[in-house]
């Protein structure tokens, strides 16, 4: 029951939070409601009784990423105002809706079987180092992805640096 | 070892050494500096090779039983389940004949050659064409299969081509090269529309199955007619038939020493030679050889008179050559094989050694131009005792050479068509007249030139002595009939040499021929040395038909105004040119434009607007979505 | 009612949608990439849904998500910020030197 409600709260500020984000006339503001929006994901993650990623994504999300838009936010000016909508306002709205009407048309018309019961999930910390890092796990995945991220920075920086 | 066993290796090295001498003069020695003497001995050598295993050949020919040799060759052209070209030698009198003669008069040509063309650069040049030539010709004559024949006929027109523009410096020279293989290709149509033909209904093309068969019969009446009509058009167009002739007089601009080989042995001669090979189609088709009749005589005339009015000496030659060679048809068709071969025998003797005297008088005046002659007989005495045998003879005069080639065809017109009789007579009294005209012109009355005259070197003279033995005798081989019993195998009368050379005049067709040549040569006498007749006068009073000759009877004009000028440049070209622009040209710019347009238009949408491509994006997604979903 | 697997997918449909919807019409280039974030973790909370309710697998390939997301942000950013410098914008209307 507790879990319920939590969900509907956290369903509801992730709602507010990425609406937000696209209809806020000032960047901080948008900023600060993908900031809700992240955290109230995190919430959700807790709620589907995944603590370890929950905090993860408030690390990495708000930390990390949100901190960075914030500041390319301030590097840019006119701040205040600046998130007008462009001229194709009309064909987005009816896209996005047309988009969640198949898709959640799809979800409710899909059977969703189960592989496993509820009761045999294991710490998902432990779960997802077993993954990731295991006999059979994806040691290799994790290796191109620190690449990518390395080559990510490098990039940025190259592309960032003040001629 | 028997003489009259001659192996097969031999054979082929009768065409094949000439083509070697080619092969080694022109890609192999040519592309080295260094002397060029080399080129001419080879090539001589391999003639003369020839030459003797020619001679040994007829005499084998003669001796064999049925008189045919037949070398069976390789399958060029073996296609599965279907048609095996063979690439034989076949060797029967006619080829045989033909052989000696193409051989004989290549060889003395190559030897004159070798003083004529003593300083030109091209030197090697000349001598691997001429032997491409002699090859090709030897290959035409001795092959079994007509597609080979044909192949080589085209190798004929081919180094013709070549010869003829030898001096392609001349623009004079590259249009005459041009209108030689113009025009013969026009022939050739027919000798290929002629060879598909039989193909289609005999399903062979070797010559002797096809010799047979039409003999036999098993073709149509109108197929045979047709397909010895379309031969015939071949010849027509390579031995310069009328309409065709045009070519030849201005084949001219050849060296002089290669004019003596077209016009005695190699070019002209296949046309007369691929109508007595395929005889026995001609004969099973007699609408065909009546044409052949007609045309053969009526070009004897037609041709006969041009060469009344040409100033240049090589001309009147060019068109006595066409004449003749109207004569020989006539031959072939009234007489038989052996009369049109006998006459082309004789023919490419002295016809050659006119030639190869004019080639002479050139050397020591500069000029062809008869009227920059005159008085030559004490400055070239040999040349002026060479050319004036060869006059006679072709004339017709006793007991020279083209007297009884010619009396054998008036004979045979004289008991089969008294109407081509008179046009052979007719050719017999202006032969007589316009050659005359050329020697009183040439070696009677005072020089008119310029030059320092002087006789030609030995090298030059030799081959004409040479050449001047059978340009008197060659007639006596059928003094006792015995070139005739090489063609005709029944039983002839075998009279004694004697006989045939003086009985004949117990007949009194030869003193009518004589009486016409002799009336010929004395009107040029008249006109020429005792100017009884001024020719200027004549002309003045004739101006109408003197305008007609000098003009050629306008076929020149009718050919290049007429059909080339108006018919094919600014109808057929013009019409062609137009689909070519509008069409053509239209529907390839036209989809370059409407692809240029689609694209400026279409790349309007590539505007930059990156959210615009992605809900592009978005869209197709979805759509896709949706068919999926829905499907 | 219980709160199950549905739920939460129509919920990250939702939040897509949003995202979907603000990358399709906002004009400025930060805000797009915060929208794209947005998706980013709409589908972050599918996999997670999905490894509570049908497979555990799913959450590993939320960390490569998260990688992948730093990465995207950090090139994003940086190219915003030189484009900022040259055009003194960030309009994503003036980034369109890709056209004809």
């Amino acid at each position: 029951m507790g879990i319920n409600i939590a969900f509907w709260v956290f369903a509801a500020m992730a709602i507010a939070g990425a609406l937000m984000v696209v209809t806020m006339h000032s960047l901080f503001r948008a900023a600060l409601g993908l900031i809700l929006c992240i955290l109230s994901i995190a919430g959700l993650f807790i709620t589907l009784s995944n603590e370890y990623l929950g905090i993860i994504q408030i690390l990495i999300y708000i930390g990390a990423i949100a901190v960075l838009i914030i500041m390319a936010i301030v590097m840019t000016r006119d701040v205040e105002h600046s998130n007008r909508s462009s001229t194709y306002k009309l064909p987005a709205i009816v896209c996005s809706l047309a988009f969640i009407g198949i898709a959640i048309w799809t979800i409710l018309n899909t059977k969703w079987v189960p592989k496993f019961t509820l009761s045999d999930t294991s710490l998902p910390a432990k779960s997802i180092g077993q993954m990731l890092f295991g006999q059979s796990g994806l040691v290799l995945a994790v290796e191109i992805a620190a690449l990518l991220i390395m080559v990510a920075v490098i990039g940025a920086i190259s592309v960032a640096k003040e001629k | 070892m028997h003489i009259s066993s001659i192996a097969p290796e031999f054979i082929w090295a009768i065409w094949w050494l000439p083509l070697a001498a080619f092969a080694v003069i022109a890609p192999l020695i040519r592309p080295f500096p260094g002397k060029a003497e080399p080129a001419s001995y080879i090539s001589i050598g391999a003639i003369g090779i020839s030459f003797i295993l020619s001679c040994w050949l007829l005499i084998s020919v003669w001796n064999t039983d049925g008189h045919q040799i037949l070398v069976n060759g390789l399958n060029w052209l073996d296609i599965t389940n279907g048609p095996i070209f063979n690439f034989g030698l076949l060797l029967d009198p006619l080829s045989a004949v033909m052989l000696v003669v193409v051989t004989a008069v290549s060889f003395i040509v190559q030897v004159y050659s070798r003083a004529y063309m003593h300083s030109d650069p091209s030197y090697r040049r000349y001598f691997a064409f001429i032997s491409l030539f002699t090859a090709s010709m030897l290959g035409l004559i001795m092959s079994t299969n007509l597609l080979s024949t044909f192949i080589f006929w085209e190798l004929v027109g081919l180094s013709s081509y070549l010869l003829i523009g030898f001096w392609f410096h001349r623009p004079s020279a590259i249009a005459a090269a041009k209108k030689a293989f113009l025009i013969t290709r026009i022939g050739d149509i027919g000798f290929l529309a002629a060879l598909l033909l039989l193909y289609s209904k005999a399903n062979t093309l070797d010559i002797l199955a096809l010799n047979s068969s039409a003999v036999t019969a098993v073709l149509s009446g109108g197929v045979l007619t047709l397909s010895a009509l379309g031969l015939f058009l071949g010849a027509v167009g390579k031995s310069g038939q009328f309409p065709l002739h045009i070519w030849l007089p201005d084949a001219m601009e050849g060296p002089t020493p290669v004019s003596a080989l077209i016009h005695a042995a190699t070019m002209v001669a296949a046309g007369v030679f691929l109508v007595g090979r395929m005889y026995p189609l001609f004969d099973a088709a007699p609408h065909a050889l009546t044409v052949v009749g007609i045309v053969g005589a009526f070009t004897a005339v037609f041709a006969g008179t041009m060469g009344l009015v040409m100033k240049d000496i090589k001309r009147v030659l060019a068109y006595s050559t066409i004449s003749q060679l109207g004569l020989m048809f006539l031959g072939l068709a009234l007489g038989g094989v052996w009369v049109g071969i006998f006459y082309l025998f004789n023919h490419a003797f002295f016809k050659a050694l006119l030639f190869l005297g004019a080639g002479s008088i050139n050397h020591a005046t500069g000029t062809f131009d008869m009227r920059e002659m005159g008085g030559l007989r004490k400055k070239l005495p040999c040349t002026c005792a060479c050319f004036t045998l060869a006059a006679l003879s072709l004339a017709g005069i006793w007991p020279l050479a083209g007297f009884f080639s010619k009396e054998e065809v008036l004979t045979a017109a004289w008991d089969k068509q008294p109407l081509l009789f008179i046009f052979a007579i007719i050719t017999t009294f202006l032969t007589a007249f316009y050659i005359f005209r050329v020697v009183f012109m040439v070696f009677a009355g005072k020089y008119r030139g310029s030059q320092r005259l002087h006789e030609s070197s030995k090298t030059m003279l030799l081959p004409m002595i040479i050449l001047a033995i059978p340009a008197l005798a060659s007639g006596w081989l059928n003094a006792n009939g015995g070139f005739e019993r090489l063609f005709v195998s029944e039983g002839l009368a075998t009279n004694s040499f004697w006989d045939g050379i003086v009985g004949m005049f117990t007949h009194p067709l030869p003193w009518i021929s004589l009486a016409t040549a002799g009336f010929g040569i004395l009107l040029a006498y008249v006109m020429y040395i005792k100017v009884w007749v001024k020719p200027d006068r004549l002309k003045g009073n004739l101006h109408p038909i003197y305008a007609i000759l000098t003009r050629k009877y306008w076929m020149d004009d009718l050919y290049e105004k007429l059909i080339a000028g108006s018919l094919l440049y600014r109808g057929v070209f013009r019409a062609a040119q137009w689909f070519d622009q509008v069409i053509i040209n239209g529907a390839t710019s036209g989809l370059a434009s409407i692809t240029k347009t689609v694209a400026s238009r279409t790349s309007r949408t590539q505007n930059g607007a990156l959210q615009l491509y992605a809900l592009v994006a978005i869209t197709g997604i979805l759509i896709i979505a949706l068919v999926v979903i829905l499907i | 009612m219980d709160i199950g697997l549905t739920h939460y997918l129509v919920l990250s449909v939702l939040l897509f949608g949003v995202g979907l919807y603000g990358v399709l019409s906002r004009r400025n280039a930060v805000v797009i990439l915060m929208c794209i974030e947005l998706m980013l973790n709409a589908a972050n909370l599918t996999l997670v849904a999905f490894s509570r309710y049908i497979f555990f697998y799913g959450q590993a390939i939320v960390i490569f998500s998260l990688v992948i997301a730093a990465a995207e942000v950090s090139v994003g950013l940086a190219t915003i910020i030189t484009f900022y410098r040259q055009r003194k914008n960030i309009d994503i209307k003036n980034i369109n030197l890709l056209k004809w």
